[in-house]
């Protein structure tokens, strides 16, 4: 079978799931990954994110990298939601191994199990991972 | 003798090799990414809490504040210092190790 063509009335709507499993400031890879989401999002993607290992330290609250005079992305999480992005994950181990709970966040998750995170990316058509 | 560790001890365990092999009374600083194992509550608090029986161990507070953490939610012991006391250590214990 051939993959189902797009036209402009009728666009090919993918499900997306963007793995975010790094601390935000030491490497680049949480920025990188936010870009492509919101790329995803302006192609009106189906979009899912998922926090998980030290990606959940990406939405702490009150992140100031400014001090060190870096960009302050984690404002951008908060503007997911205006890009009709709001299937937003959280793994409970990993935010319980960090000692972290949802009150720590910035933005709104649903917090999944380890175990249903299989099923979560199971049910994807493309996994993008940083 | 000083050792530098700038890895998130939940993704690596450079934090853990240097625990293992640092000689007692030795100056460890957490910088960078390392920084998140200073924090209080966590599947790593017993190791690192139980490490400033041993060592004098420090965390570099601009790192800190740039991921959101302060000195509230810091583990009892571990010392938040700033660049300037970053120099002074360096300065006075001679020898660095840094735990890449």
């Amino acid at each position: 079978m051939s993959e189902p063509e797009e036209t402009p009335d009728d666009p090919v709507v993918k499900r997306f799931l963007y793995v975010n499993r790094k601390a935000p400031h030491g490497t680049v890879y949480a920025l990188e990954e936010l870009e492509m989401v919101l790329i995803a999002a302006m192609f009106e993607q189906d979009v899912h994110v998922v926090f998980l290992d030290d990606g959940v330290f990406q939405i702490k609250k009150n992140q100031s990298p400014g001090a060190l005079e870096m960009k302050d992305f984690s404002k951008t999480y908060r503007a997911l939601e205006g890009y009709d992005i709001e299937k937003i994950y959280v793994e409970k181990e990993s935010m319980d191994e960090r000692g972290l709970s949802t009150d720590d966040f910035i933005i709104p998750v649903e917090v999944l199990e380890r175990a249903e995170i299989a099923a979560l990316m199971d049910s994807m058509d493309v996994v993008l991972s940083a | 003798m000083l050792h530098l560790v700038n890895k998130s001890p939940f993704e690596r365990t450079n934090l853990q090799a240097c625990l293992q092999r640092a000689a007692p009374k030795s100056a460890i600083l957490l910088l960078e990414d390392a920084v998140y194992g200073s924090l209080k509550g966590t599947v790593l608090s017993d190791l690192v809490g139980e490490a400033v029986n041993t060592f004098d161990v420090f965390v570099l507070e601009p790192d800190l504040v740039v991921r959101g953490l302060d000195a509230e939610q810091i583990l009892q012991g571990v010392k938040p210092i700033g660049y300037d006391e970053f120099v002074d250590l360096t300065v006075a214990r001679g020898t660095v190790q840094s735990w890449l």
